[in-house]
């Protein structure tokens, strides 16, 4: 079985290896990481018939390519982009039978930034604490993909998943993320709660997979000094001295010692993973679900 | 005690006071090993602990909100013994802030009982409480680019040793040989919330045992 393994020919601006990342361990300092567009990981996990939480690669903006030693079925999802098997072109969002040796390329995004490469198999490097992830905040994880590179494959699953071609969301031209304000929207002033809610922000090209930054108008704290260090979430929304949000993704670290004035549904942030540097942003809030008992007495300002 | 909602799925418990947080904590923890708590994570910090990914958190809020708490387990979890070299770079640095000679640093260090009040910064880099509130110290002003492994090191009312090499800007006084981060270890972390920890001097040209 040695050659189920895939060879690195061009690794890309920054390509790595990604599954559903290792939640459960942000006690210890560890972050969750896994693909920043899991549904996009998950689908190009299906057409090529592994489990949704086989790994990926997650490209970023330029694609990569890769020669794998076996014949497998391959197939490129997320950021729309040409995909070729040995410079011949081949479909985006479907599986693509690729034999030993040929190269799949899957080139510059048309749109989006991250496009995901599953292959039959799936990406079979030592999973550290469950998850095969490559964290570029703490390390952990193999490290970003380099040409030249080796990576194990997973032996492919009995049978094919049976899905040729799947819809998948366009990358968004303007990137709409509902939050609900808190856990510390008190450390501003209301009008600073109302410019974020109400105003254009737009993705700062400082983004990475730790977290969406963004350009615009600066919120203003109410409150001065230190917020001590508390536990940060998936899509906590940070506002750093300098007064402009900071969206946190999958690698961000585990606590925080700036203020979090709301956080990102959990559903608009594969959006926010393929949102490239001058995208508009707009938050926009949306009220709590408040069952029996529910906590708090804060209100949105609309 | 106050619980503050986090986005759609999470609760932020806000304490005054470390020993509160500690408590809480361990509270919380009980919860879920008996099964009335179900949490993704308990992440605890210095004045709050997150619960996150938790169903019904509205209902869950009003629950904490009543929630009267014990004092902190006295013995829980057994004491990790860190041998140190107390041979840091900032240790006359600490020694002045202290007002006390430099070989004193490493005795009054050496005597207090510690507890991991929470990680964070890097993977198994733990926030350990135990010395009395005089003895806090500030950071450098300017951080060191790079900290070696095993630098055991203070900052504000904090002790922390660097699980590897990194930036930092806490006040080195010593150094030990332990692994405090091993992925490939079960467990990965030598330290986690609620591990009482103690320094034990070794001297400066020997080696841990």
């Amino acid at each position: 079985m040695t050659d189920r393994a895939l060879a690195v020919v061009r690794a890309g601006a920054l390509t790595t290896v990604q599954d559903r990342g290792r939640p459960g361990h942000a006690h210890l300092g560890v972050p969750r990481s896994g693909a920043l567009d899991g549904p996009a990981a998950a689908l190009a996990n299906r057409l090529v018939g592994n489990a949704p939480d086989a790994a990926v690669l997650e490209t970023t903006l330029d694609g990569c390519s890769v020669r794998p030693r076996s014949t497998v079925t391959m197939a490129v999802t997320g950021a729309p982009c040409p995909v070729t098997v040995d410079g011949r072109p081949a479909a985006w969002g479907a599986p693509v039978r690729v034999r030993a040796g040929s190269v799949l390329e899957a080139g510059a995004v048309v749109r989006g930034v991250r496009s995901y490469v599953a292959v039959s198999g799936g990406i079979a490097v030592e999973p550290v604490l469950g998850s095969r992830s490559t964290d570029l905040l703490s390390g952990l994880g193999p490290a970003p993909l380099t040409a030249g590179a080796v990576l194990p494959l997973g032996p492919p699953r009995e049978g094919h998943a049976g899905v040729d071609v799947a819809p998948q969301p366009a990358p968004p031209a303007e990137l709409v993320l509902r939050v609900t304000t808190g856990p510390r929207d008190d450390w501003f002033t209301p009008e600073a709660v109302r410019l974020f809610t109400s105003r254009t922000y737009h993705v700062s090209p400082a983004s990475n997979r730790i977290g969406l930054r963004t350009a615009g108008p600066a919120l203003e704290r109410v409150r001065r000094g230190e917020l001590p260090s508390e536990g940060m979430v998936l899509g906590a929304v940070q506002v750093p001295p300098d007064g402009t949000p900071v969206v946190f993704l999958a690698d961000h670290p585990t606590t925080g010692g700036y203020p979090v004035i709301a956080v990102v549904h959990r559903a608009d942030l594969p959006a926010a993973a393929q949102a490239p540097p001058g995208t508009p942003v707009r938050f926009v809030a949306v009220r709590r679900r408040r069952g029996p008992g529910a906590c708090g007495s804060r209100r949105l300002r609309t | 005690m106050r619980v503050l909602p986090v986005g759609e799925d999470a609760l932020l418990v806000e304490v005054s006071t470390g020993d509160e947080a500690q408590a809480l904590h361990a509270e919380l923890l009980r919860r879920r090993a008996e099964g009335s708590l179900p949490a993704g994570e308990i992440v605890p910090a210095a004045r709050t602990v997150l619960l996150d990914g938790v169903t019904e958190p509205g209902r869950l809020a009003a629950e904490l909100a009543a929630l009267r708490l014990p004092p902190v387990p006295a013995r829980a979890a057994e004491t990790v013994e860190i041998p140190v070299r107390y041979d840091g770079p900032d240790l006359a640095d600490v020694a002045a802030h202290w007002g006390v000679p430099v070989r004193e640093v490493a005795r009054v260090h050496a005597a207090a009982e510690f507890r991991v009040a929470f990680c964070g910064f890097a993977p198994g880099f733990g926030y350990l409480t135990g010395l009395p509130s005089h003895y806090d110290v500030p950071r450098r002003p300017t951080p060191r680019t790079a900290v070696p492994a095993g630098s055991v090191a203070l900052a504000g009312p904090y002790t922390g040793v660097y699980p590897r090499s990194s930036p930092g800007g806490w006040r080195l006084i010593g150094t030990t040989d332990l692994t405090l981060w091993d992925p490939a270890r079960v467990p990965a972390a030598l330290l986690s919330p609620g591990t009482r920890v103690r320094f034990v001097p070794v001297p400066a040209t020997g080696r841990a045992a």
